[in-house]
């Protein structure tokens, strides 16, 4: 009965809701899973009441679940989401969003002097901190941390 | 990446510092040898540095390998708009060994992964340079008789200096006491604070250049560089704060010994010169058999 509960926008026959975003990282999320550009149903909840996070958003989209790239991004920009993965209206699956320990040609080095930054060279980091998530450039070794991570 | 490449100084094992060590003070007693004959060195040098190439280009010449490269990007074809990959994949065709010296931080990481070839990386942008530690690491050794237990005290940029980055690193598996002396705005990163804090590495911080160096084993001087600061007027308000002058020199123990990665610029007086406490220009002589030992383990030569 506790899926009920949070099916309070609308009901998703088959898809995907990412709940548990903080409210202003709503846009991040949308920017990183190219939600703009998707031809599929999408509502949202913004600024709905969490005991958790104060003010969270809620994303639901219908036919869509998300790839392991897909999660990926989105554990670099709200590491605290959790993942309802929905099939004939109930959820099928529920998934936190794992901060992975690798991540590559997902975000920009911080680093304007980096090779990556100056010639076509994919990025490749390790998470070296998850909360808040710090990573280290395999290439020129410099930090880049949440507040600065870009997601290319 | 092929496994062989010297990139990052953390790219070596306390084990393998000590064994390149080893090899260095072979190479020492008897630099000439022909152990490189037939080979070919591409010594890639996107950026100047008369210093470093004349270094690796001696130590090449004396174990009798060939060299082959440019010294400064614009009698590259880089000028024309190659990338790193292509010099680098073109190069790698040619030779057993890429020496390579770029502006941009982390050319060298991508070069070792492009190459099928070791790449050794003699200077990325302000990253990483682990030549010059592997030959401040020969001269403590050499110098102390031992790596373990020192008081090693580190002078002057220690924010940007990424030699005593690089050798603050190095040294942590020696079990070392740091004294850090700079000026706040010149500090250690907190990166390598929290570094030492995990180790549970001592290190100690001062703001001056007094008695407190009495205490030292290794004096590590380095100078400040006016293209590391974006403000001008932060520069000069730096730039002639910690000067070493024999005088101060007095009370020191009569093992300790003075380093620098040279060139300075006045933060060592000439009157040190002559102290048998200045060990700096000695030291640049110990970077040629440090280099020959790096590229004796790139290849995996054996006597
Ligand atoms: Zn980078």
């Amino acid at each position: 009965m506790a899926a009920k509960k949070e099916l309070q926008v609308s009901a998703v026959e088959n898809g995907t809701v990412i709940d548990h975003i903080p409210a202003d990282k709503l846009f991040d999320v949308i920017n990183v899973l190219g939600i703009q550009s998707l031809e599929n149903t999408v509502t949202f909840g913004y600024n709905l009441v969490s005991s958790k996070l104060g003010k969270k958003a809620i994303i639901k989209i219908w036919d869509k679940f998300l790839k392991d790239d897909e999660v990926n991004k989105l554990a670099l920009v709200a590491p605290t989401a959790k993942i309802n993965i929905i099939k004939d209206f109930e959820v099928a699956e529920k998934k936190a969003v794992m901060v992975p320990k690798h991540v590559e040609g997902i975000a920009k080095c911080v680093n304007p002097k980096c090779i990556t930054n100056n010639q076509k060279v994919r990025t490749k980091f390790d998470v070296v901190g998850s909360s808040p998530i710090v990573l280290k450039c395999h290439y020129c070794e410099k930090l880049t941390d949440q507040e600065h991570i870009v997601i290319i | 990446m092929n496994k062989r490449s010297l990139v990052s100084i953390t790219d070596y094992s306390k084990e393998e510092i000590l064994e390149v060590l080893k090899i260095a003070s072979e190479f020492e007693k008897n630099p000439n040898c022909n152990l490189l004959a037939g080979k070919v060195v591409a010594s890639l040098f996107f950026e100047p540095s008369t210093r470093t190439r004349l270094s690796f280009e001696t130590a090449i010449s004396r174990m009798g390998g060939r060299i082959v490269g440019f010294s400064d990007a614009s009698s590259s074809s880089t000028t024309k708009g190659e990338s790193l990959k292509d010099t680098t994949k073109m190069v790698d065709n040619y030779c057993d060994l890429i020496v390579m010296r770029h502006p941009l931080e982390g050319a060298a990481r991508f070069a070792s992964e492009v190459a099928s070839v070791p790449v050794i990386n003699a200077g990325d942008g302000a990253n990483q340079h682990p030549t010059q530690t592997m030959l401040d690491l020969y001269s403590i050794y050499k110098t102390q008789g031992t790596l373990e237990n020192l008081n090693i005290f580190m002078v002057g940029d220690l924010k940007y200096g990424r030699t005593v980055h690089s050798l603050l690193q190095a040294m942590s598996h020696f079990n070392p006491t740091f004294h850090f002396i700079s000026p706040k705005e010149l500090e250690m990163p907190q990166a390598y604070k929290l570094f030492l804090d995990e180790l549970h590495i001592p290190y100690y911080e001062h703001t001056e250049l007094d008695d407190v160096i009495n205490d030292a084993d290794i004096l590590y001087m380095t100078r400040v560089q006016r293209e590391r600061f974006a403000d001008p007027l932060e520069y000069e308000k730096v730039k002639n704060v910690y000067i070493l002058k024999n005088s101060m020199l007095a009370g020191t123990k009569d093992t300790m010994r003075i380093l620098h990665p040279l060139p300075r610029v006045n933060e060592i007086d000439e009157d040190v010169d002559d102290n048998k406490k200045a060990y700096y220009f000695q030291q640049a002589l110990n970077g040629v058999y440090t280099r020959q030992a790096i590229i004796f383990k790139a290849l995996d030569l054996k006597w």
